[in-house]
């Protein structure tokens, strides 16, 4: 059967953390991105809310089953709120998940029970690199074998918290393989290098991390000694990615319509004018279209579909798009207001236009 | 819960559907295009047989009993779901023969929306009889066609004989020539029964081909959609009997009659199914792009990023993004009728779509084609023509723009013009 409603825990979820994205992140978006940092107890606030804990079995200190579904419906609200305040919240999930999907049980053991029961801590990942093809399937850092473990060099990007984290898995191409490998902070040959300059998610601390030899215990391999697949963890983050660039999209284009019906101009509202009312009818068309193929696509994860990687893919690709038609249009719809800082959307298609290429920044 | 399984009954008749449009639709396709005005009997007396047989086909499903399950559950309703597959599947086969599809079309959903329980039974039994009969909807004029309200045709109750006399005449009728000519079919006529009062003076009539004083004065030669017939009807001092009013015929003291405001939900309702027939023809030409491209040996690789892509790729991967997308809304719309939710919003949302998505898709496959797209050797060309009526008929582009901006900015018809 067809449904577009989801469960009544959902939508509790769905609720809740629309009042902390709405009351919170939305309302400390402005000095977050104006200082580039994000206040400590904004982070906490989002991590009590329990999204990343309730998708973690009992077993593994969690109270529930992680869904693929219930991930992008609450992505979706993080990034309505803020995009770098909710990549921020989502961080630890960057370590969590991927172990939960693909770790050994030696590592689920081993890390998840005390990172869901602790406050938010700075746990993290390192998938992009400094290159213009990055591939996700095809990276350039290295993984090589060498005795009774693997040997990592490389360099990565954009790694969330990489100065403070705990841990953090490197993701490296082993043989024709993208794998895994879970690295301790103090691990000889990890060098964390400069905060990186961006574009967009300015109050996100993003950095440089340099891996110059670093050694892995073949335990420490993601998965175990006969390590993982990287589809589910790529899927994940896709989806992740995808369910983001749509609650950014909805925040522009609510601010905009809301705006729009406010403005005067020629004597009438600007909203009243078919030029504008036509881009927030397209923009708002566009929203719900993608959003249903983003729902699609992580029900048929959830599913086990054969073809689930495919529209994940499909999902971003269309929702990265969607993200730059509708910020840049929220702009157009507040005219000069829009370029000017004070206002939202500005900020907002600088975020939007990372997500066709930052695959990686967020898995849930 | 959300969910995205095809329900079973819908998955069945599709294969049958798929088997219809194989072999009955796809080589007929160009025959019909080129002989404008011909006739595909086979594949009319076909499909009349075939949804004699199976109730299928009516494109506003009757108001059942909700069936329950053994356990005494209710199942849920499939109704406009299962039209909007069979639709898409239909024009993916041929848009233009699907419209000359037995059954009723528009008109008979406007009666199984607006007409009494007498009504109902008394117009709709004609498509269930020995012979296919047509239905067809005649609302747009020379002068009035995005703007409904500016028709000139009129009904007035003729006292003496407790008749309707309508006076007007009707252009871009689809199917309206089959409707009144070619068999016992109906066209559903809107007329003012008071042209001081606007929209609320606006009433549909069921007439037929026997009524006295209705002509089919021309078939109109299109783009696309060949197959199909565009009637213009001339109704000149034409009489039907009184109870052939759909819907209340008293106006000022009740300007939002029940029967209006029904008639209108269909087409919230129906819109939608427009969209599916849409999605079915950019279907047909993305698949046989990536057919083409496959014999050539080029391969769609999905999961790499932009940067990598060929030309050709991205195309195609983009023109997925667009098809499947338009597709679930218009999947998201007819879900949201069958649950008696209000869907005007998604019913645009979903035609705007299908608009945009089947014209773009087909005009990208027939450049990516080459030569060969332009040539009428392949079907590329017609659906390229055929896509088009999508973005204009059930409400244009525009006006189905101005719908969901009005939702979006929650305004009147009035602050939004
Ligand atoms: C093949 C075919 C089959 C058809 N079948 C039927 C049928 O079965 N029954 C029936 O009743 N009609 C039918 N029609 C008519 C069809 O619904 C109308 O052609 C359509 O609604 C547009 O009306 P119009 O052609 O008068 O264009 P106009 O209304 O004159 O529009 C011209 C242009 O102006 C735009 N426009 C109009 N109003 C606005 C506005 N307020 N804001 C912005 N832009 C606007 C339109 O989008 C369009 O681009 C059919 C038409 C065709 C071609």
């Amino acid at each position: 059967m067809y449904s577009f409603e989801p469960t009544e825990e959902q939508q509790m979820l769905l609720d809740t953390i629309n009042r902390y994205a709405v009351n919170d992140l939305r309302a400390q978006a402005y000095d977050a991105d104006e200082a580039g940092e994000l206040p400590a107890r904004l982070i906490e606030k989002g991590w009590e809310l329990g999204f990343l804990q309730a998708s973690i079995p009992e077993a593994y200190g969690g109270f529930g089953d992680r869904s693929a579904v219930t991930g992008v419906l609450a992505a979706e609200e993080f990034a309505y709120g803020d995009l770098a305040g909710g990549l921020a919240v989502l961080t630890p999930g960057l370590f969590a998940t991927p172990i939960l999907l693909a770790g050994s049980e030696e590592q689920k053991q081993k890390y998840l029970p005390p990172m869901v029961e602790a406050e938010w801590q700075p746990f993290t990942a390192a998938l992009i690199e400094p290159s213009f093809d990055f591939d996700p399937l095809d990276l350039h850092t290295t993984a090589v074998e060498d005795g009774d473990g693997y040997v990592l060099n490389g360099v990565k990007m954009y790694v969330p918290y990489a100065s403070t984290a705990e841990a953090m898995i490197v993701y490296a191409r082993l043989g024709d393989q993208t794998q895994g490998f879970i690295v301790e902070k103090d691990a000889p040959g990890l060098k964390v290098g400069e905060r990186d300059k961006t574009l967009g998610v300015y109050a996100l601390p993003l950095y440089r991390v340099h891996l110059e030899g670093v050694r892995v215990a073949k335990s420490d391999r993601l998965g175990g000694a006969e390590g993982h697949e990287f589809a589910p963890i790529l899927d994940a983050s896709r989806l992740a990615m995808a369910a983001m660039a749509i609650g950014l999209s909805r925040g522009a284009m609510e601010y905009a319509r809301d705006y729009a019906k406010e403005r005067d101009v020629f004597g009438v509202k600007v909203a009243q004018k078919q030029a504008i009312a036509f881009m927030l009818a397209e923009m708002a068309t566009e929203i719900e279209a993608i959003r249903c193929l983003l729902w699609e696509a992580a029900w048929m994860v959830d599913s086990g579909k054969p073809e689930a990687s495919k529209f994940a893919y499909l999902a971003l690709t269309g929702a990265a798009d969607a993200a730059m038609m509708v910020t840049d249009r929220a702009v157009q719809v507040l005219g000069g207001h829009g370029y000017i800082r004070e206002f939202p959307v500005e900020r907002w298609m600088r975020n939007g236009r990372g997500f066709a290429m930052l695959n990686g920044l967020v898995v849930i | 819960m959300i969910e995205f399984e095809i329900p079973k009954p819908i998955a069945m008749t599709n294969n049958a559907l798929e088997t219809v449009a194989i072999n009955m639709m796809r080589p007929k396709s160009r025959y019909f295009d080129e002989h404008e005005h011909e006739i595909p009997w086979d594949y009319i007396n076909f499909m009349h047989m075939a949804m004699r047989q199976t109730g299928a086909g009516s494109l506003a499903p009757e108001e059942k009993k909700k069936k329950t399950d053994e356990q005494g559950k209710e199942r849920p309703r499939i109704g406009y779901q299962t039209l909007a597959f069979m639709l898409e599947m239909l024009s993916w086969g041929d848009t233009g023969m699907y419209l000359v599809t037995p059954g009723g079309g528009l008109g008979a959903a406007a009666v199984e929306a607006a007409g009494s329980p007498e009504q109902k039974e008394k117009f709709l039994a004609r498509f269930k009889g020995e012979k296919p009969a047509f239905g067809a909807m005649a609302m747009t004029e020379a002068q009035a066609g995005s703007d409904t309200s500016a028709i000139r045709a009129t009904a007035v109750l003729d006292k003496e004989t407790n008749e309707w006399v309508l006076n007007g005449e009707k252009i871009f009728v689809t199917a309206g020539h089959k409707a009144l000519c070619e068999s016992d079919g109906l066209v559903v006529v809107w007329a003012t029964i008071d042209p001081t009062a606007g929209r609320a003076g606006m009433r549909a009539f069921v007439v037929t081909g026997s009524t006295p004083g209705v002509q089919v004065t021309k078939l109109e030669h299109k783009l696309g959609i060949r197959a199909s017939d565009t009637a213009s009807i001339v109704l000149q001092d034409a009489r039907v009997p009184f109870d052939h009013i759909l819907g209340s015929a008293e106006v000022i003291k009740d300007p939002t009659t029940k029967g209006f405001k029904g008639a209108m939900a269909t087409f919230d309702a129906t819109r939608p199914l427009v969209s599916a027939m849409a999605v079915g023809v950019a279907r047909a030409a993305l698949e046989f792009l990536k057919e083409k491209l496959a014999e050539e040996g080029v391969e769609i690789r999905y999961g790499l990023p932009r940067t990598k892509l060929t030309n050709i790729e991205r195309e195609v991967i983009d023109m997925e993004i667009l098809l499947r997308s338009a597709w679930l809304l218009v999947i998201k719309a007819v879900w949201m009728a069958d649950n008696r939710k209000p869907n005007s919003m998604e019913a645009s949302m979903s035609k705007v779509r299908a608009g945009d998505i089947v014209t773009k898709i087909t005009q990208r496959v027939v450049e990516l084609m080459g030569p060969m797209g332009f040539s009428r050797d392949y079907l590329v060309e017609k659906w390229f023509r055929d896509a088009k009526i999508s973005d204009i008929y059930e409400g244009t582009g525009q006006i189905n723009r101005l719908i969901v901006a009005r939702q979006v900015l929650g305004y009147s018809g009035r602050e939004l013009r």
